[in-house]
Formats: C-alpha cells, sequence, structure tokens
C-alpha cells in the first residue's frame, strides 16, 4: 500500500518515512510488522490506531532500532534524507533523543527510579546540546514551566515516585522535547491516565506541535485522542497499514469493515444498547450509605501518624433494579466507596445498609450470608482471580460457599451454564488464568460474580484494563446480563461516555465528596456543578470537527488537595470560584427533579450552560 | 532434575527393601571375615567392618535411618512452620509481632545447646528427641518465608475477592492462601530434607544421635573416619551415598523452583 499525499512538492517536507518495513522474530511464524509504508511531515500529526498486539510501537521502535537483538529488520526508513536502518548505535544515539523525542505509555516505568527529574532532564539537554551544567538545569526548568508542572523549581528535586501519575506524564514529555526535536513520537500517552488528564496531556501536545512545527506521531486506540489531535491516520491490523488517510475523511467515511468495527468499538451513543427496564418505584433500597467517612492513615514521622480523608460525608442509596454510576478522578474516593459500601474496609463514621439491614449489627456469619447478594467485579481481572484455580473451579467457589446443598453435578451444570451465558468455550474450562486474555479474565469474573444471581453487582472501572474490542464485548455483556437479571448496579469509571450509557443515575466525586448526583441524561445535558462540566468537557469525542477546538478549550489544571480544610475543595480549580466558597464547604442542596449539588453558586451560573 | 529425582526413587527403594536382599542383618558378626575390602568375597561384596559386619547392609540400614529422620523432621518442620507463619501473617498486628518475637529467640539459641540439653534429659539415641532438636531449628526459616508470603498474598486481589465472595477468614486461608503457598512450601521442604539428614549425620558424628549397633549414615562415617587409613571404604562407602542423596535433593528443589516460579512469574 502506497503512503497516501506524497507528492512532489511536498517531498522536502517530509520528515520521516517508511518504506515497507519488516519485522519478525526468529522463531515466531508471520512477521510482527509485514509491510508498512507511511509518512510524516513536518507540523503534521500522524494517527496510529490499532488493537494491541497490531503492531503499532514495534512499528516505531524498529524504526528508531529499539528492537531487541535477533529480531530482523527490513525494508527503508528515512529520518529527513537519511536512512536510518542499520546505522551503527552511535549514529542512532545522536537521532534518539536529540532528533526524534519518545514518550511511553508508562512514565512511571520509562523514568529512572533512583534519579530525580531535573537530573533525568539535564541529562539529555547536556549530552546533545553539549550545554554545561547550569545552563542545563536553568532550560530544564524552564521545560518543565512550559508543560506547566506546578511549582517547576521544586519538582526539579523530586524524585518520579514522588509525582501524580499526570505530573509524572508531563516530566516525561519535557524530557522528550528537551533538546526540540523534528519529530516526537508519543505511544499511547495517555491511556494510563484519566479523562481529565488525558485530556490535559492532549491539549499539551496539540499546543507543543502548533508552536514547534515539529512532526507527531500518535499511537493510541482511542479515536477521541486522533480526532483531537490527528491531521492524518493509519489504521492497522496484524502488523499491516489496512487503512490511511485524512482524519476527517476516514472516520467519518471509513472504507474497511475492520476500521468500522473499531470504531464502534470506541462506543459511539447508546442507539445500539437495549434500553434499561425502568426501575420498580420506591422499593426498598438495595444498597444505601449514609454518612460514610473513610480516612487513611499514614506516618507523617517517626512517632507522628496522620491521617487524610478518602471519602467524606457520602449519603447515597441505590434502589432495587437501579444503576447509579460513580464517577471522578483518579484518587476521588470511588473505589473507597465501592469497598466500604461492601465492608471490605472499614469506615470511620457512617452506616451502610445492606437490603435494608444493618451489617454493623449481624453477626460475621450472617454478613458472609448477606454478601451473597452483593457482588464484586474488579478493575484487574488477571489479579482479582486466584492464580491457582481453574476457570471451573473459580466460577463454581460461589455456589460451594453460598449453596453447599448443591450436588457436585448440578453445581456443575450450572457452573457451566453460566460460562456458555459469558462466551466461554469448553476448551477454557480448565485452564488457569495467566493463560487467558483480558477480556476472557473478566468474563470469568462477571461469571463468578453472577453465579449466584446477586441483587447488587458493584462494578469497579471493570474494563479499563482491557482494550477497545474487548471494552465493547464486556459492555454489552454486562448490560444484558445485568438486564436479564433485574439485578442493581453501582458502575465506577472514570469514563463518563461509559457511565452515560450504563447507568440510569449518576454520582460525581471530587477528593472524597460529592459534588453532583442526579439523572444521567440531565447531568450530562445540563450539569450543575463546574467540576462536572469540565469532566463533560474532558470526554475525547471521536468526532474531527468538534474535537480540535474542544481540546483546545481544556484548562490546564491539577486537582489538588488543600493544605488548609475548610471550604469548597474545588475552589482552587473552579473559574467561578467567590470569597464564600474560601469560607464554608458548601451545603449539598436539592436541584429538582431529583437532582443534588453541592455548590455555593450552581444557581448564578447553571443558567449560562444551556449553551455548550 | 529427572535425574535427580530418578535417584532419590532408587535410593528409597534400596532403603526400603535393601536389608531384606541380605542374609545379614546390620548388627550380624561375622568372625570368619574381618575388614575385609569391598569385591573380594561373594559374601561381603561391600566388605565388612572390624567386627564383621557386612557393610552394605549397613549402609543400606544407614540410609533408610538418614531417610526416615530427614522426611519427618522436614514434615514436622513443615507443619510447625506453615501453621505459625500463616496464622501470623494472616492475623498480624500484635499476634504476628509476639509470633515472630518467638522465633527471633529460637533462631538466637545455638541449636547445639538444645540438642546437648534434650540429650542429657532423654538419654542418647532416642529416636523421638533427635527428631524433636531437628525439627525445632527447620520450622524457624520456614514460618519466616511462610509468613512473608502470606502477608504479600494477604494484599493480592484475589483475597480480597474471596473475602468480598462471603469466604469466612479460615476458608479464604484454606482455599486461597495454602494453594498460594504449595510452590514455594514444596520447594522449601525439598531443600530441607537434605539439610536434616545433614544435621542428623553431624549429631551422630558427634556421637549424640543414634546409639550402636544402629547405624544412620552419620554414624557409619564417623566409625569410617577412624579407620580411614586401614580400611578406607568403611569412609568411603557410606559418604559417597550420602553425597549422592544430598546432591539429588538439592538438585531437584533448585528444579522445583525453576519450574513452579516459571507458571507463575
Amino acid at each position: 500500500m502506497q503512503p497516501d499525499g506524497e507528492r512532489g512538492a511536498e517531498q522536502h517536507e517530509r520528515l520521516l518515512g517508511i518504506e515497507e518495513l519488516r519485522v519478525r522474530f526468529p522463531g515466531a511464524g508471520r512477521a510482527a510488522v509485514d509491510g508498512v509504508s507511511l509518512a510524516v511531515r513536518r507540523g503534521e500529526c500522524l494517527g496510529v490506531v490499532g488493537e494491541s498486539g497490531a503492531g503499532k510501537s514495534l512499528t516505531f521502535l524498529a524504526a528508531l532500532g529499539l528492537l531487541p537483538k535477533g529480531a530482523e529488520v527490513s525494508g527503508r526508513v528515512r529520518l529527513g534524507p537519511q536512512e536510518v536502518l542499520g546505522l551503527t548505535e552511535r549514529a542512532l544515539d545522536r537521532i534518539r533523543g536529540r532528533r526524534v523525542g519518545v514518550i511511553f505509555q508508562d512514565p512511571m516505568s520509562s523514568l529512572t527510579p533512583h534519579l530525580t527529574i531535573g537530573a533525568q532532564l539535564a541529562e539529555p539537554i547536556a549530552r546533545h546540546i553539549g550545554l554545561g551544567r547550569r545552563a542545563a538545569r536553568a532550560r530544564a526548568q524552564g521545560l518543565l514551566e512550559r508543560v506547566q508542572l506546578p511549582e517547576a523549581a521544586r519538582s526539579m528535586r523530586q524524585y518520579p515516585h514522588e509525582l501524580s501519575g499526570g505530573m509524572r506524564q508531563r516530566a516525561m514529555i519535557a524530557i522528550a522535547l528537551a533538546c526540540e526535536p523534528e519529530l516526537l513520537i508519543a505511544d499511547e500517552p495517555t491511556t494510563a491516565l484519566d479523562v481529565t488528564l488525558q485530556a490535559q496531556i492532549l491539549a499539551l501536545l496539540a499546543q507543543f506541535k502548533r508552536e514547534q512545527r515539529m512532526g507527531l506521531i500518535l499511537i493510541t486506540h482511542d479515536f477521541g485522542a486522533v480526532a483531537g489531535l490527528a491531521d492524518r491516520l493509519v489504521v492497522m491490523r496484524a502488523g499491516q497499514v489496512i487503512e490511511s488517510g485524512p482524519v476527517a475523511a476516514v472516520l467519518r467515511h471509513p472504507g474497511e469493515p475492520y476500521t468500522r468495527e473499531l470504531l464502534r468499538a470506541a462506543g459511539e451513543p447508546p442507539a445500539e444498547q437495549p434500553p434499561r427496564a425502568a426501575c420498580a418505584v420506591a422499593a426498598a433500597p438495595v444498597l444505601s450509605v449514609e454518612g460514610l467517612e473513610v480516612r487513611f492513615r499514614y506516618a507523617a514521622g517517626l512517632l507522628r501518624r496522620r491521617s487524610l480523608p478518602a471519602l467524606e460525608a457520602v449519603t447515597v442509596s441505590l434502589g432495587a433494579g437501579e444503576s447509579l454510576g460513580v464517577v471522578g478522578e483518579s484518587g476521588c474516593g470511588k473505589t473507597t466507596l465501592t469497598r466500604a459500601a461492601l465492608r471490605l474496609i472499614r469506615a470511620e463514621r457512617g452506616q451502610v445498609l445492606w437490603l435494608g439491614q444493618n451489617p454493623a449489627r449481624l453477626s460475621a456469619r450472617r454478613i458472609r450470608g448477606l454478601r451473597r447478594d452483593l457482588q464484586l467485579i474488579f478493575q484487574d481481572p488477571l489479579g482479582s482471580l486466584d492464580p491457582h484455580l481453574s476457570v471451573e473451579q473459580l466460577v463454581s467457589e460461589p455456589l460451594e460457599i453460598h449453596q453447599s446443598g448443591l450436588g457436585p453435578a448440578q453445581r456443575r451444570e450450572r457452573v457451566h451454564a453460566m460460562l456458555a451465558r459469558v462466551g466461554l468455550e469448553p476448551a477454557l474450562y480448565a485452564r488457569r488464568v495467566h493463560e487467558l486474555s483480558g477480556g476472557q479474565c473478566q468474563r470469568v469474573g462477571i461469571a463468578r460474580a453472577m453465579i449466584l444471581a446477586p441483587r447488587l453487582l458493584v462494578c469497579d472501572e471493570p474494563l479499563s484494563a482491557l482494550d477497545v474490542r474487548a471494552q465493547r464485548q464486556i459492555r454489552l455483556l454486562l448490560t444484558e446480563l445485568s438486564a436479564e437479571q433485574r439485578v442493581s448496579l453501582l458502575f465506577v469509571s472514570h469514563d463518563l461516555a461509559l457511565v452515560r450509557h450504563l447507568c440510569e443515575r449518576a454520582l460525581v466525586l471530587y477528593l472524597g465528596r460529592m459534588v453532583e448526583l442526579g439523572p444521567t441524561d440531565e447531568l450530562f445535558a445540563r450539569p450543575l456543578h463546574p467540576y462536572t462540566r469540565e469532566l463533560i468537557e474532558a470526554i475525547a469525542l471521536p468526532d474531527p470537527d468538534l474535537q480540535p477546538a474542544r481540546l483546545a478549550k481544556v484548562r490546564l489544571g491539577e486537582a489538588r488537595r488543600l493544605e488548609q480544610p475548610g471550604g469548597c475543595a474545588f475552589r482552587l480549580r473552579c473559574a467561578h470560584a467567590t470569597a464564600v466558597c474560601a469560607e464554608r464547604i458548601p451545603p449539598w442542596v436539592s436541584a429538582g427533579e431529583g437532582r443534588w449539588v453541592a455548590c455555593h453558586h450552581f444557581g448564578d451560573w447553571a443558567d449560562g450552560m444551556l449553551s455548550p | 532434575m529427572v535425574l535427580a529425582a530418578a535417584l532419590i526413587a532408587v535410593l528409597a527403594l534400596l532403603a526400603l527393601i535393601g536389608p531384606a536382599t541380605s542374609p545379614y542383618s546390620y548388627s550380624t558378626l561375622d568372625w570368619a571375615h574381618l575388614s575385609i575390602p569391598p569385591g573380594l568375597t561373594a559374601e561381603h561384596w561391600l566388605g565388612t567392618d572390624a567386627l564383621g559386619r557386612d557393610l552394605y547392609v549397613r549402609t543400606v540400614y544407614g540410609l533408610r535411618l538418614s531417610l526416615i529422620i530427614g522426611v519427618l523432621a522436614t514434615a514436622v518442620s513443615v507443619l510447625i512452620g506453615v501453621a505459625w507463619g500463616m496464622l501470623a501473617g494472616w492475623v498480624g498486628g500484635r499476634l504476628d509481632a509476639w509470633m515472630m518475637r518467638v522465633v527471633d529467640v529460637l533462631y538466637a539459641l545455638p541449636y547445639l545447646f538444645i540438642v546437648l540439653i534434650l540429650a542429657a534429659l532423654f538419654g542418647r539415641g532416642n529416636l523421638v528427641v533427635l527428631l524433636l532438636a531437628i525439627g525445632a531449628v527447620g520450622w524457624l526459616t520456614l514460618a519466616r518465608v511462610v509468613r512473608a508470603q502470606t502477608l504479600s498474598l494477604k494484599r493480592r486481589e484475589f483475597i480480597e475477592a474471596a473475602r468480598a465472595a462471603g469466604l469466612s477468614g479460615p476458608q479464604v486461608l484454606w482455599r486461597h492462601v495454602l494453594p498460594n503457598l504449595a510452590g514455594s512450601i514444596a520447594v522449601y521442604a525439598t531443600l530441607m530434607v537434605p539439610q536434616m539428614i545433614v544435621y542428623e549425620s553431624f549429631l551422630s558424628f558427634l556421637g549424640l544421635g543414634v546409639e550402636p549397633p544402629q547405624a544412620s549414615l552419620g554414624s557409619l562415617i564417623n566409625a569410617g573416619a577412624r579407620q580411614m587409613l586401614t580400611a578406607p571404604w568403611l569412609l568411603l562407602v557410606p559418604a559417597s551415598v550420602l553425597i549422592v542423596l544430598l546432591l539429588s535433593f538439592n538438585i531437584l528443589g533448585d528444579g522445583l523452583r525453576d519450574v513452579l516460579d516459571a507458571t507463575r512469574r
């Protein structure tokens, strides 16, 4: 396949040209990268999408000579006029870091843990540009300011583990940009981050692309990211480029069925989904939580211990057959809420009711019995399944515990029926979980949770560890199963679009406090709290017309805990904050139509919200 | 590793049926053949000692005793060590601190000292005392290993999942913690058997072990060492059996560790 849009007049503008690149690992049957051709021009962003294992990252690792020894690489890779393949390590060292910068997916593992950010940043500057130590450090600090790392001077002296995920990714970008490369390769730069951080990092990349006229390669499986940032798009599958072209054209009129499938998996709106059965009116709540407070203790010195609120004054209830989404950034207390609601961690204050009963007053035995009706699906499908048990044993276990009267044959029958229901083939039943894919593991987790026909299913980010196609399949499975069994859903996610599809009501948490609660459609159409609005604006839409403009509007700030408590926790990030926000904690007030919000000013500015 | 396992099987078989393949018992004195080197007479193919006792029978018999002591002492250690370590690691907090201090204190006592006291109290050559003495040392390290592993397992998500599914504490321990410890316990136990055999040999060598005319590999080596110059075979035969045995167990243990680590990552 020919790279498109490669015309003579623009030839000199071409930055990176890859032709017929092939990568084969010894012993592997087929080539991991199989004849890939593509090109990136100056000031252009090329989006590269595809499932995991499609050879996206490999293509560029091979182009930079970063593959392990033994891999057979053939083809042509040109950086400007220079042929890159076959260069010596020394020659490559002059290219990598100097002319080409790379941002990896996981900033924690690609930063060296024992060096400060400043040292890691100053090193390539000193090495490639030949500046002195002091000048290099000054420049490094300037870079950290440019990537809008708060308190750049202090960050210079910090180690990677002292920074938050978003700050680390900013530092990583600063390192990649240290020598003003002509080409920046961003390999899944936002996959490990939550919505608002994703939007901020993408906005940052967009800004650098504009200002420095560099080439940008964005490897991702997120069509939203591509829509906002990329000019052209390449779709890869099984080591080959199967479709390429301008972003708008590919997203709007995908030529290949596979591209269409990926786009569908990226989840455009709920038309395809069966509407959830309307919930029974005013039934006794399946789960209710009142004034819940959870604190985390940590050592603040040799003997002093402090605690930090992870969750404060959370009151919410969930009726039979109802679905409630809990959204917010990482660290906002979403997961803590699920664990405290299921009494897996201790709450300092407040009470929890299960099916109208207070487990605090029940015997340990009764509590275990009630757990049958309250099941949990975890974020990490592999880590939450015992590695030494087979798939069949894992799904059989809840039955053995809670329905010990069942004979082995009946149990087997139920287990097999459930496994078939979640779409696992009989060939997999004897396998251990490490032999399964992420999506298959999550199916096992779902089967385990659903086999007892629980009344409440708590899902803690059940999709975020999966790749796009698996996400879609698991999402559909969850929707079907919960409708079939009429189970109540407590669905925790930082993916707002997902919550919107799946849940009737949504609760927004910010730093452990409730900021807004309401029917999902209303809440998304007309957010009452500025934080909710920020979250919604951060959703990356796979729409090449809208997304660039939305990305340009993203404000670059970080969730920060207040040094002194008191007042509204969100005020440091809020554009509408006034004096009263610093003085009083905003009360939790009803805004009519089942909506609740905690903001001093929601009445003042909510009217202006109607315009997008 | 397969070879090591096969060797252990052969040696164990020999220990089991070996004494029965010979007309002599370990204490039969043959006054017609005193101190015969191996290979000279058809009746005593591995030779005899100064009292005319058949060396083949005595070695095989010693092997049997050494193996029994090694395996039993290991079993005792594993039982105590696993229970102790799992309880401490699972419950945690103050109980954990106390249980581990007990282990520390026992570590600090020289084990020879314990053995001497026990030997003084119950008399030499008492097999039960010997087992107790050796077992008392072995479980300490295992308890620490098991506790550490239990602590790290406890924080794994599938344990939380098991609790969320409504399993009680003992059920979680039995169904999810113990099976996941099994790999490392098996490896550790395999490596412990030769250690125990060495302890026993050492004690017997010092004269604190089995009582003559009974023989263990250690006491045979001890006796052989005294006549090393006049009758070297009395030392060489039991010593080589011991070396092969220990080596096999060590290789098996290392192999097991590699295999189990590979699947568990």
